[in-house]
């Protein structure tokens, strides 16, 4: 069981990661990254929304006939997408203010239409929302990264403005410099950081191929 | 197509549509009281900045006065003015405009005027400036903002309202000079416009 749930995180983490492998919801990946606040809270309210979505067709699939599956869909995600607004608009203004538009347009990001479809209309309800869960968490994660990329090289501070998550007085964060590589901070550092995390996640996985190729190979000729 | 009959899936699509609105309503009951109230807060605690130091018994956000467009002020969409009174006098006239000329879109800015025709304070409230040149005009990231304080139309005269590096008396920010001229600009033309309508904006009655 422990096991299973490990082996599921490492899917919803890293082989199956949604931003970094299945590369769906760029456009709040790219939109939303340029600092790690920003990340944390559009991945904090893609999780939650995700998590209920799948919760929801999960629960109604007997029910729901393959023809309207689509609107279904839509109408659950809409709904939880406007409930998810309301709270922040509630419980952290601050961060609404600044996520602005992206909030509602959760509703367009593809990776929770993906989950319903590919996963909870065909599993029960505890499994479908494990697959929000690890889902949501390794988006979220990748938001976070990106965010503090760009975050750092872009204009030289980590978890500035975090209050606007935790309350208080603003936040200046870690600053390590007045400045940073302005290009990271423009859209085009969205495009690039998305890329390098690809060929680095790309990278890895080809050298644990190889090294796992390799150690039989070594054994036989030990053998020798 | 199987021979299930359309009405069905009607049916269904309408009883998941009545569960989603009310999972939307239950939430809008629990959190409209939050919103209004944070919005109420986040109006008072941005326009309190421009009134520094000043004496005032009403609250901030009460008298409020809406123009559309055109009114002479900065930016084509409706201007607000949040009128401040002590013991009946007014006090102090707090404009929200939009500065045109920005780097990127409008700016919206926050500018507090006292009787005597001198900025009490500015603040920006909304842009779209490039992070780390054009954001410095925020009061979170750089104290740019404060150098307003007490200017009026004749401090500096007219021909100084300006950056240093087009001969003026305002600081420019480092590799962003668009930015701050749109602002200038916009708080000039607000000082002027409040000098030919000062009584006038008094004279009006509240929204
Ligand atoms: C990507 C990019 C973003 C910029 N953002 C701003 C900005 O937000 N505000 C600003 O005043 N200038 C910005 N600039 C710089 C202006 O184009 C201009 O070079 C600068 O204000 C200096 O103008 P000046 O030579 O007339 O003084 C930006 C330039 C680039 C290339």
């Amino acid at each position: 069981m422990a096991a299973d749930l490990i082996e599921r995180f490492k899917i919803g983490l890293w082989r199956d990661n949604p931003g970094l492998v299945q590369l769906l919801g760029l456009c709040p990946l790219l939109a939303v990254t340029a600092t790690f606040v920003n990340g944390l809270g559009l991945g904090i309210a893609t999780l939650a929304v995700l998590v209920a979505s799948n919760a929801l067709v999960s629960a109604t699939r007997r029910w729901i006939q393959p023809e309207i599956r689509i609107p279904i869909y839509v109408l659950i995600i809409a709904s939880l997408v406007t409930c998810i607004e309301l709270i922040f608009k509630a419980w952290f203004p601050e961060l609404d203010r600044s996520l602005g538009v992206f909030i509602p347009l959760i509703v367009t990001n593809c990776a929770i239409v993906a989950r319903a479809e590919i996963f909870a209309s065909r599993n029960p309800i505890g499994s479908s929302i494990l697959d929000g869960l690890v889902m949501g968490t390794g988006f979220a994660l990748l938001l976070m990264a990106i965010g503090a990329v760009r975050e750092l090289f872009g204009q030289g501070s980590l978890f500035a403005r975090m209050d606007m998550l935790l309350g208080g007085e603003p936040m200046h964060g870690i600053v390590l410099a007045e400045n940073g590589w302005l290009f990271l901070v423009l859209p085009p550092g969205a495009f690039f950081c998305l890329a390098l995390a690809i060929a680095g996640k790309n990278a890895i996985d080809q050298r644990r191929q190889t090294s796992r190729n390799e150690i039989p190979r070594r054994a036989r000729r030990l053998n020798r | 197509m199987p021979d299930r009959p359309i009405w069905k899936s009607g049916v269904t699509l309408a009883i998941i549509a009545a569960i989603c609105t009310s999972l939307v309503a239950a939430t809008w009951q629990l959190t409209a009281e939050r919103i209004e109230h944070n919005q109420q807060e986040w109006l008072e605690r941005s326009l309190r900045p421009a009134l520094a130091g000043l004496f005032f018994d009403t609250g901030v956000t009460e008298s409020k006065l809406t123009l559309p467009p055109p009114h002479g002020l900065p930016g084509s969409g409706p201007a607000i003015i949040y009128r401040v009174y002590a013991q009946g006098q007014p006090v102090a006239a707090l404009f929200i405009v939009s500065a045109r000329g920005g780097y990127a879109g409008p700016i919206r800015l926050l500018i507090g005027v006292a009787m005597d025709g001198s900025v009490t304070g500015i603040r920006i409230l909304e842009h779209r400036e490039t992070p780390g040149l054009g954001d410095r005009i925020e009061i979170i990231k750089s104290d740019w903002a404060l150098q307003f304080d007490g200017r009026s139309l004749r401090n500096p005269e007219p021909g100084k309202w300006k950056i240093k590096r087009d001969g003026g008396d305002f600081d420019q920010l480092t590799g962003a000079s668009v930015t701050p001229r749109a602002i200038i600009k916009a708080i000039r033309e607000t000082l002027i416009y409040f000098a030919a309508n000062a009584d006038s904006i008094f004279a009006r009655g509240d929204d």
